[in-house]
């Protein structure tokens, strides 16, 4: 599986996806700077997590119009996957690939700690190497992961099974509306979600629990 | 031209950052507080002197960038 992993100026998880993504498929992902034009042929985009431009104006809004993303529309419009982590979650609900929009946490604090996560939908690129309805743990890592939309909006989601990820009972960290951690696209070939699966593929760092999201995207685009 | 756009959430939708700011407003005895709702003052200066002209393009800042109309709604006010 070829991938890349787009760097916009601020972006800080972008080395955690990149190792992630090398000890999981074997290959170093492209490294592809927010000035560029075109992404190459890969079969996984990744948007990273940050704080791109300084979440300047709204988090993921200046990133959201910055020249690489009009090719990563583009590529996704054609069916390439895309998964959005944390900061690129936020980019992806400011470009309109998925719905609803990321707000300030209920609580007005950043949160910065692991938090369990139930698998809503098995059915996905993403998540087929787990079992619905199983409990993992991700980290998470922001102050604005609060996930907003309306509720014909939020109705469509949880109907069309693209709800892939939900915080467990009691553990919704943020205030996200019916404790939405990530969601598909309507081709479920995009994947927005705030936990950070890449920071937990190694025992060493804290746990494996994120591993299954890699396995799922090989298992899918290899 | 000058122009102000005040993006602010829409109603309905939670203001934590107001909450926050109407409660420090309570706890410094400013009882007659009630709700508080907080947003964006943004200041653009314009070449257009035409101001139906610059309106329209103002507002298609907001749609495109300066509001994210899921949660925000904005107001756009000219000055001479």
């Amino acid at each position: 599986m070829k991938s890349a992993v787009v760097v916009f100026p601020a972006s800080n998880c972008d080395r955690d996806a990149a190792v992630a993504l090398e000890q999981m498929t074997g290959q170093k992902p492209v490294m592809v700077w927010h000035g560029d034009s075109e992404i190459p042929d890969v079969d996984l985009i990744v948007l990273p997590g940050g704080f791109s431009y300084g979440d300047y104006l709204r988090c993921g809004a200046m990133a959201s119009q910055s020249r690489i993303i009009r090719d990563v529309k583009a590529k996704a419009d054609k069916g390439v996957a895309v998964l959005g982590i944390c900061n690129g979650f936020q980019v992806l609900t400011e470009t309109g690939l998925l719905p609803g929009a990321l707000m300030r946490n209920a609580k007005l604090k950043f949160v910065c700690r692991p938090v369990g996560l139930t698998i809503e939908e098995s059915q996905s690129a993403f998540t087929r190497a787990y079992a619905k309805g199983e409990t993992v743990r991700f980290p998470v890592a922001h102050g604005e992961g609060n996930y907003f939309a309306d509720d014909a909006t939020l109705d469509r989601l949880e109907g069309e099974g693209r709800v892939a990820f939900r915080y467990a009972e009691g553990e919704n960290p943020n205030g996200s509306a019916r404790n939405i951690a990530g969601i598909l696209s309507e081709k479920r070939n995009v994947l927005g979600l705030m936990p950070h699966p890449e920071r937990v593929v190694d025992a060493a760092l804290g746990g494996t629990d994120g591993r299954r999201v890699f396995q799922s995207l090989i298992e899918t685009l290899s | 031209m000058k122009a102000r756009v005040f993006v602010t959430l829409k109603n309905g939708v939670l203001d934590p950052q107001g909450k926050a700011i109407g409660h420090a407003l309570n706890n410094l005895g400013f009882a007659s507080v009630g709700e508080v709702r907080q947003g964006k003052v943004i200041d653009i200066e314009l070449a257009e002197t035409d101001a139906g002209k610059a309106k329209a393009e103002l507002e298609r800042m907001c749609e495109k960038l300066l509001a994210n109309t899921v949660i925000e709604k904005y107001e756009i006010e000219l000055k001479a």
